[in-house]
């Protein structure tokens, strides 16, 4: 076609006219999946009670996002899979012995009045599934804090419940709690696989440790914020955890333990609700690691890791204010320069 | 070639110069009527020497320099002035131009061969590139003459030869560099000499081997003159970030390169300088790259300034079917044109025409989700995310404070952006709603 003959108009807009792959939906979708292993696990260990509690959260939390998007006639942004993973998050945050309206409650909170209501994706202070989780930790104290036995045997199951690793740590110390898995090594192990008690998504810490390796890979995390967190966790176990006097606690038991891989690498790391900046980011972490450690060694709950997260999304808009990228030229003199 | 010279953070966008990186420049026919806008450069417009009516030859000056940031402008080809009004310009907008129609003579004022010219001193040597017309052929066309031209107070010790054309589907300076290393060098020298400095550097992208090659070659000779191999990133080929790369200067925020002592100059304006120093040629042509998926045959085209830019895309077998954007430029900073009669100007390195399926919408985006992309690449050091949400929110003044005018509007946080917010937009409207 010669050029006198274009006669359709031509697209004039903005620089850059070409654009990188990432979409905010690409990088939802990839976290779901991110958290595939671990969701296999929950099922593996907790049965047909895992699919169903998690279901119930993700139908949930993208049903009300759609139907609130069509209601106030705001762009429908329900299947970019940002809801999906506030479901799937929350539901992992979960035991599975509970009721329906639990988690449907907890999805609801988590959906419309901590993303929706602040504006939509972007806008929210707080991370969704852990203001549902949070929400109903203090509305169901007891249901919520009913652990069931995992056991790959279906026909056990619901059989009987347990207190979590932590609580047993914290209830009764260490020995106590080694000697109910039999030695350290086991209880290392079934940490590690996720065999102990808990909620759903935050019993097996390898097939989490293996969506955070693919999030780290992908760069859609960076090692600043998981690494800070776990670290100050590691450390301050190390010093303030043992029985014993300074230095004698196991930081290992604190690592695996808990909701602290998930929250690490799958939680704390929600784009919206923390730190822009990487500087922000290690300030981020180190705080929501210390605050776990205080509330686990000195609170009145076995496990800190959902609140702390929630507590210090409140100062990541005030980090971002305060922490600059390092700037280019901010050197004033010009010294080198010689005639 | 194991050092490879470059700054912090930036973006690989794909380079897609394949389709015009080998292709040897192309001489475009004489064009029946060109356009000369009187503005091509940063500053002031020239003023019409001329009246319609009046016939004028090649190289003949047509619009003089009004002040001291100002070109003067020469007529392209031989002919008669038809219309002095304004015209569309790449810029987007009606500039005064001068249109001249062709008489097909192509008759030019006589050029002579100074062979003596590496003789000249440096004012000399100056006041020849300002009689010349030349602006920086990169882009941003800001007059030559005025960057070799720095207070007292600005010592000058570098000149740097940009040759990393950085912006992907460009290679006009890449041939440019295969094909006349030579002048290019001659030119180095001639600007080396202008601002009287020792030291001359060529930095070049290490996706063009054979310019690197050629290049080294052709400086074999010159003690004082190196050819650095750049990281291939983009913006490599923005000033500061050259100037950081070759001598690891920063420089100020808000400054300009000879505040740390150095001239940048592109490798088609060093050619420039080559011609109109030693033969007293006036810049009447430039090397524009006619590339993307939209044109049937990619090509890099010397053109008279002034031809309309639909000639050089019939040049280059037309446009196909699905053909939606031409940009002036390279596909990051490059102008989106709404008009094929714009006319081919100084600062024009290339003119890209991407298709339907290239296209990408900036109408529709997303709120910011705070991921950290954009502050990961800005070249400068700036938190892009925060200024969007200000210029967003209407927080002009705010922005201010984060350093809003330190942004060059490389596009490096828009290309990032997974929720495909209009950044540099979004920059464009803060600064337009404050003083610097
Ligand atoms: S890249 Fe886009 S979404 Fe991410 S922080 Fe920057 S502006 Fe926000
Ligand atoms: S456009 Fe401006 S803010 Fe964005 S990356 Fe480039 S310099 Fe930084």
């Amino acid at each position: 076609m010669s050029t006198e003959a274009k006669t359709h108009p031509l697209v004039v807009s903005v620089s850059p006219h070409v654009r990188g792959e990432e979409s905010i939906s690409k990088i939802m979708w990839t976290v779901n999946f991110a958290l595939l292993p671990a969701f296999i696990m929950s099922v593996y260990y907790f049965g047909p009670r895992a699919l169903y509690v998690t279901g119930l959260c993700i139908l949930t939390a993208v049903l009300s996002e759609h139907i609130y998007q069509k209601a106030l006639n705001k762009k429908v942004t329900s299947n970019d899979g940002s809801a999906f993973l506030t479901g799937l998050l929350l539901g992992m945050n979960l035991p599975s012995g509970i009721p329906f309206y639990i988690p449907v409650t907890g999805s609801f909170v988590a959906v419309v009045i901590t993303k929706m209501l602040f504006g939509g994706l972007g806008y929210n202070i707080f991370n969704p599934a852990l203001i549902g989780r949070a929400f109903l930790l203090i509305t169901w104290p007891k249901l919520m804090t009913k652990w069931p036995m995992p056991t790959a045997n279906f026909l056990e199951m619901d059989a009987k419940t347990t207190a979590t690793p932590l609580g047993l740590l914290k209830e009764e110390g260490l020995a106590k709690l080694i000697e109910h898995f039999g030695d350290k090594a086991a209880l290392y192990k079934s940490l590690l696989f996720g065999s102990t008690a808990g909620s759903l998504g935050e019993t097996s810490a390898i097939a989490l440790l293996l969506g955070a390796a693919i999030l780290l890979y992908k760069r859609y995390i960076t090692w600043h914020i998981p690494f800070s967190f776990l670290g100050t966790v590691a450390l301050a176990a190390w010093i303030f955890g043992g029985k014993e006097g300074l230095f004698t606690g196991d930081p290992v038991i604190h690592l695996l333990s808990g909701g602290l891989i998930l929250g690490a690498f799958f939680m704390a790391t929600d784009y919206v609700t923390c730190p822009t900046i990487r500087k922000g980011q290690l300030i981020f972490g180190v705080g929501c690691g210390a605050i776990t450690m205080l509330i686990r060694l000195k609170g009145g709950f076995p496990e800190g890791v959902m609140f702390a997260i929630l507590l210090m999304n409140c100062f990541a808009p005030l980090i971002d204010r305060n922490v600059r990228p390092k700037q280019f030229g901010a050197v004033k003199a010009v010294k080198e320069v010689k005639k | 070639m194991s050092r490879a010279a470059t700054f912090e953070r930036g973006i690989h966008p794909e380079e897609s110069k394949e389709l015009t990186a080998h292709k040897p420049v192309v001489t475009a026919p004489l064009p029946a009527r060109v356009i000369i806008p009187l503005s091509q450069h940063a500053g002031a417009p020239a003023k019409a020497e001329v009246a319609i009516g009046d016939t004028v030859k090649k190289y003949q000056l047509i619009g003089s320099p009004q002040g001291f940031v100002s070109a003067p402008v020469h007529a392209s080809i031989s002919g008669k002035v038809t219309a002095i009004s304004e015209f569309p310009h790449p810029s987007g907008r009606l500039v005064p131009s001068i249109v001249i129609e062709s008489d097909g003579l192509d008759e030019g004022l006589p050029l002579t061969d100074n062979k003596d010219y590496m003789d000249l001193d440096a004012d000399r040597i100056k006041a020849l590139v300002k009689e010349a017309g030349i602006v920086g052929l990169g882009g941003a066309a800001f007059p030559t003459s005025v960057k070799l031209s720095p207070p007292k107070e600005k010592p000058i010790d570098t000149v740097i030869i940009n040759g990393a054309e950085c912006e992907p589907y460009l290679t006009a300076d890449h041939r440019l560099m295969v094909e006349k290393p030579q002048e290019i060098v001659n030119g180095l020298k001639l600007l080396m000499k202008s601002v009287g400095v020792k030291k001359g550097y060529i930095g070049i992208e290490k996706n063009k081997p054979d310019a690197i090659d050629i290049m080294q070659k052709a400086v074999s000779g010159e003690s004082n003159i190196e050819v650095i191999p750049l990281t291939v990133k983009y913006p490599q080929g923005a000033e500061k970030m050259l100037i950081k790369a070759v001598k690891g200067r920063e420089v100020p925020s808000r400054g300009l390169p000879m505040d740390v002592g150095c001239v940048v100059q592109n490798v088609g304006t060093a050619l420039a300088v080559y011609e109109a120093v030693r033969f007293g040629k006036p810049l009447i042509e430039r090397v524009v790259t006619v590339t993307g998926n939209g044109v049937r045959e990619p090509k890099n085209i010397l053109a008279r300034i002034g031809t309309r830019i639909s000639e050089l895309l019939d040049l280059s077998g037309g446009l196909v079917d699905s053909a939606v954007k031409v940009i002036s430029g390279g596909p990051m900073m490059g102008f989106a044109q709404w008009s094929l009669d714009v006319p081919v100007i100084k600062g024009m390195s290339g003119l890209l025409v991407l298709t339907e399926s290239e296209y990408v919408s900036s109408e529709e985006y997303f709120a910011c989700i705070r991921c950290g992309r954009c502050v990961d690449v800005c070249p400068i050091g700036l938190n892009p995310s925060m200024l969007s949400i200000l210029a967003e929110k209407g927080h002009y003044e705010e922005a201010k404070d984060y350093n809003l005018f330190d942004c060059f509007e490389c596009g490096s946080c828009a290309f990032v952006c997974p929720a495909k917010r209009p950044m540099v937009q979004f920059m464009r409207l803060a600064k337009s709603q404050v003083k610097p």
